[in-house]
């Protein structure tokens, strides 16, 4: 009979008998947690980066200042790529005898490819979103356009050679983006109508841009093709050279989905771990009598390869179909909330499953699988004679299997490492701390009544078995608390980054003397005086005397930070938002002079401390020192410069002021006041920006309280699993006892004891863990402040007490209640 | 199958000993036991508590590993052989019957008896555990699992089981330890019965007066040393 036939028999067998249950059931929930919040995960950032691509109207721009070629269409058509066309220009806009420069952007019907496009019916009125165009015939213009020339929607401007009807007021494009530099109003309008303007000739200052959406595979492909074949003047946008505040927001999002799937991991990991070293000690009787009846040491361990495979196939199949309607469920109850239809599941998170459940049966089962072929066969007349655990091999392996679940959830080596060395630090301290607890408790031991005394006895007598078990409670619920309370903290703190009243617009160009009178409107209208940032535009001329276009050795962005116009600032102190990473900021009087650099702009530029930078300011030469370096909160909506200097080293009055401010929704007509009063001041409306960062945050927070009710679920089961995993003996020992003639209440009350303590031991280690790990991550992974929670250890002690406590006096009361010779006869 | 006859000796065993490290030193077990079985020998290993009978039973059966002296399988000297060399020279050719019957809970009554057969590559495995169940009686009892079973009843699944492979040699430990006097006594019945029919040696471990004087030769175990070896008339 071969071995596999054999295997498969032994299976069907263990199947029957349900000894595969714990396995399989363990297996089962591990691949399904994980690979749910891996489908729901890839499917929400998909979502999230779609709702980030609307700040781009697109997944991926293409600009030039030559029309796109058919090539390029056409390769974008091989990838399944929807295409729109736009091209702008400045141009003159007249009504009758009253010209303005507007920004001509002409739009095709597919426009805008993501996001929709905010318009009003009157000046100033109440905005409402639409994904249609101009149509041809018609024009859209900013407010701004619309007050120099005095139009309302409804009356005619004329545009090169034709006549266009104001159709509506241009609140915002999505890819409107916005600089501190006073562009030119925007004027929509329809492709259709650039050829009869007769605005465009050769010569004329057009640039074009095509906009790209689709799949993200196939974005990805199509990006990979076009780039090395990008010409110059040619440039490619995506999604993470988007707005910084969208950037951040992005990423803290999928730091949180990460760190909830990673969450999952590690519970599954404890799962699988716990059920494995459990099939393979019931299987240590029969691994003997098999030698014994001439079984090789090979044989056993080709029947439990065989095994052990289809387990992870089993597992790995039944786990993914769970999964993968789990989160379909999921999907469609979430619809709304997520706004519209998710993308489906990618290829690769299908594959998850078999992989995860593969790599966990082998990590976590094969060392026990490796004992068993181990074990003497004179076990089958001395039951005490085991073969030693060889914990070396079972380390290993875990550890080889969390990393390689860690690196298909996470995917970023970094990440991976960093946690997987957390893992190992916090089980070694949870280790210790074990031990010292479980030492500490033989000093209370005195005091209580018997079942107190033979609880805690019952402790310290089992002291590996105890700390082993204070390990995997403690782990479990300091993974539990740091999902439920400190997750909970961190996204409050994370969403506190973002308050009702933070700025949602910026005014720009505002000359030295106006501020006055700004402010003054504000005041007229019962809004908050606004803050003011000098701005002055200008160009990075040397590094160390080295001029600018001369310095080689420099990054893709270093470079671009040396092509483009720099904004500076001065100010005497720090800003809201901003903190030092290195260096000293000058003092009142502003010295030493210098130059505080934001780390992210120095470290593309390869700045240090003391190097010298020149700016060419209209002309005017300007150096200062590098004496800081700075790290910006890019998403808190207020003005942040690359680059600030210290008063007094930039002429006064070269720069204007910028200013942002919180205008609440029935205050617009504020803006009115301003474009009349102060027509030289322009106002962005950054509503829809932080519409789009608050879309991220809800979004993303959402989805983590979602995969935290998977996590949280598997995290129970994990727990009674390790309740019921360590009943054995103590079922044994409760016969015993009442055998003796101890009380069936004596008896369960000494359990009770015991897994109670155990329990709040284990909470309390847990509840360290979790508020240590939460600090940890606030302040690394996601930048933010945390307070931590105060009644974190009373939360974990009362969590261990229940959880563990009463999960394990139920479990044990069965066995207290059967006769106990039922029990000493099994 | 190795081939054996009552002429050859099936099992010698040579100045054997057996040394366990314990927390007061070093525990000595087993000294300087010699003697030879001879092919369809009936053996009882007797002795109080505590004499060494079965170390000595897991020595013969290369279970264990001895800390001095030698063993004789069948012709072969399992000291000289790994742990698998052993396995395999028990595989078809050696029986055991144990005291708590050692039957898988998971496998049905036919399943324990086939167990020894497959694990030997034999391919009518079914076949011919169901004949060995009839013969110590259980035919109606081949789905059963053990637990579905009397003590008894198990017992004779694990007599089935020792037999199946039609082994050269049998050893049992304390086969009636766990019965009544009455089934204990109908399972010594079978026991010799089957071993007179299948030509087999039979070495037992036995507290069990009745069953001891069912063997033709009693090895008298004493602290450790072989104090006795008499051949009944």
């Amino acid at each position: 009979m071969s071995a596999l036939r054999l295997a498969f028999s032994a299976l069907l067998r263990d199947w029957r008998s349900g000894e595969l249950m714990t396995l399989l059931a363990a297996l089962i929930i591990g691949v399904t947690a994980l690979s749910a919040v891996s489908m729901f995960t890839s499917r929400i950032t998909v979502a999230v980066q779609r709702q980030a691509g609307e700040v781009l109207a697109a997944d991926l721009v293409w600009r030039s200042g030559r029309p796109a070629s058919a090539e390029l269409r056409a390769s974008a058509a091989d990838f399944n790529l929807k295409t729109a066309n736009v091209s702008s220009f400045p141009s003159m806009a007249w009504a009758g005898d009253e010209g303005s420069l507007a920004e001509v952007r002409a739009v095709d019907d597919a426009y805008p490819l993501r996001g929709t496009i905010l318009v009003a019916d009157k000046l100033f009125g109440e905005s409402s979103a639409t994904n249609a165009v101009p149509r041809s015939g018609e024009a859209w213009a900013e407010a701004r356009l619309l007050a120099r020339l005095g139009l309302e929607p409804g009356d005619t401007l004329r545009l090169g050679e034709l006549d266009l009807v104001v159709g509506r007021v241009l609140e915002r494009l999505p890819d409107q983006g916005f600089q501190f530099v006073d562009l030119a109003p925007t004027l929509l309008v329809n492709q259709a109508d650039i050829g009869p303007s007769g605005l465009l000739g050769p010569g004329s200052r057009v640039t074009y841009r095509l906009l790209f959406s689709g799949e993200p595979a196939d974005i990805a492909g199509f990006r990979s093709e076009l780039e090395p074949l990008l010409e110059a003047g040619e440039r490619l946008r995506g999604l993470e050279d988007v707005r910084p505040e969208i950037g951040v927001a992005l990423k803290r999002a999928e730091q949180f989905l990460g760190l909830s799937a990673l969450v999952s991991v590690m519970i599954c990991a404890i799962a699988i771990a716990m059920a494995a070293r459990r099939y393979a000690q019931r299987h240590l009787d029969t691994a003997a009598l098999m030698k014994c009846l001439g079984a090789s040491q090979r044989k056993i361990l080709t029947l439990g390869l065989w095994q052990l495979g289809a387990i992870a196939l089993i597992g790995g199949i039944v786990g993914t179909l769970l999964a993968y309607f789990a989160q379909a469920l999921l999907a469609q109850v979430l619809s709304d909330m997520v706004g519209g239809n998710l993308p489906l599941p990618s290829a690769a998170s299908l594959w998850l499953g078999p992989f995860t459940a593969l790599a966990m049966i082998l990590a976590f089962a094969l060392p026990p699988l490796a004992q068993l072929r181990r074990v003497p066969p004179i076990r089958v007349l001395r039951k005490d004679v085991a073969p030693s655990p060889a914990l070396f091999l079972a380390y290993l392996s875990a550890g080889a299997g969390i990393v390689l679940m860690l690196l298909a959830v996470l995917r970023e080596t970094s990440m991976v490492l960093l946690s997987a060395l957390a893992l190992a630090g916090t089980l070694a301290v949870l280790y210790v701390c074990g031990w010292v607890l479980v030492y500490a408790l033989r000093s209370v031991r005195g005091s209580g009544g018997a079942a107190w005394r033979y609880g805690l006895a019952n402790l310290a007598r089992r002291r590996r078995e105890s700390v082993v078990q204070l390990v995997a409670f403690g782990l479990g619920l300091m993974v539990l608390l740091l999902l439920s309370v400190v997750r909970g903290d961190l996204l409050a703190a994370w969403q506190a980054t973002l308050p009702a009243d933070a700025p949602n617009n910026f005014l720009i160009n505002i000359q030295p003397p106006e501020r006055e009178a700004l402010s003054a409107v504000f005041e007229r209208h019962g809004v908050e005086r606004p803050q003011y940032w000098p701005l002055v535009r200008a160009r990075l001329a040397a590094i160390n005397g080295v001029a600018a276009r001369d310095i080689g050795d420099v990054s893709e962005r270093g470079r671009r930070f040396l092509e483009r116009e720099a904004n500076l600032s001065w100010s005497d102190r720090l800003q809201i938002g901003n903190r030092l990473a290195d260096g000293v900021w000058w003092d009142e009087d502003g010295q030493p002079p210098g130059v505080s650099v934001e780390v992210e702009f120095a470290e593309a530029l390869g700045l240090a401390l003391g190097d010298e930078l020149r700016f060419d300011v209209a002309g005017e030469p300007v150096t200062g020192v590098v004496t800081s370096f700075r790290v910006v909160e890019w998403d808190s909506f207020r003005p942040n410069f690359f680059m600030v200097l210290s008063p007094g080293l930039l002429p006064e009055e070269a720069g204007t002021f910028i200013s942002s401010a919180h205008v609440p929704g029935d205050q617009r007509q504020l803006f009115v006041d301003v474009a009349r009063e102060l027509p030289g001041v322009t106002v962005f409306d950054m509503e829809a920006l932080l519409g789009q960062v608050r879309g991220v945050m809800d979004k993303a927070a959402l989805a983590v309280q979602i995969v935290f009710l998977f996590t949280l679920a598997a995290g129970v089961v994990v727990l009674l699993a390790a309740v019921q995993a360590s009943l054995g003996e103590r079922r044994y020992e409760a016969a015993m006892l009442r055998t003796l003639g101890a009380r069936r209440s004596l008896v369960l009350r000494a359990i009770a004891t015991e897994f109670v303590v155990v329990g709040m031991l284990a909470g309390l280690l847990g509840a360290i863990g979790a508020g240590v790990a939460g600090a940890a991550l606030a302040s690394r992974v996601f930048e933010l402040e945390y307070a931590g929670s105060g009644n974190l250890a009373l939360v974990g002690l009362v969590a261990g007490a229940l959880l563990v406590g009463v999960s394990g006096t139920l479990a044990a009361r069965s066995a207290v209640q059967q006769p106990p010779v039922t029990v000493l006869r099994e | 199958m190795i081939n054996h006859n009552s002429d050859t000796d099936v099992l010698t065993v040579d100045s054997l000993g057996k040394k366990v490290s314990s927390p007061e030193g070093s525990l000595t077990i087993l000294e300087d036991v010699s003697f030879s079985v001879a092919g369809g020998e009936t053996v009882a290993v007797v002795g109080p508590s505590g004499a060494g009978k079965s170390t000595l039973l897991a020595l013969m059966a290369g279970l264990d590993t001895p800390s001095s002296g030698t063993v004789r399988l069948l012709g072969q000297d399992i000291g000289g052989l790994s742990e698998d060399g052993r396995a395999e020279l028990r595989a078809g050719n050696v029986g055991f019957v144990f005291q708590s019957f050692h039957l898988l809970p998971s496998l049905t009554a036919i399943e324990n008896v086939m167990l020894p057969l497959e694990l030997a590559g034999n391919e009518r495995a079914a076949d011919a555990a169901a004949t060995v169940l009839g013969e110590v009686g259980l035919s109606e009892r081949l789905r059963h699992y053990p637990r579905q079973l009397s003590g008894g009843e198990q017992q004779r699944v694990a007599i089935a089981r020792a037999f199946v492979t039609r082994p050269a040699i049998l050893f049992a430990d304390e086969p009636t330890g766990n019965l009544d006097g009455a089934t204990g006594a109908r399972i010594i019945e079978l026991l010799f019965r089957l071993n007179e029919a299948a030509h087999t040696t039979l070495v037992l471990v036995t507290h069990d007066e009745n069953l001891a004087s069912g063997c033709r030769r009693r090895l008298l175990l004493g602290d450790g040393r072989l104090v006795g070896d008499e051949v009944a008339a």
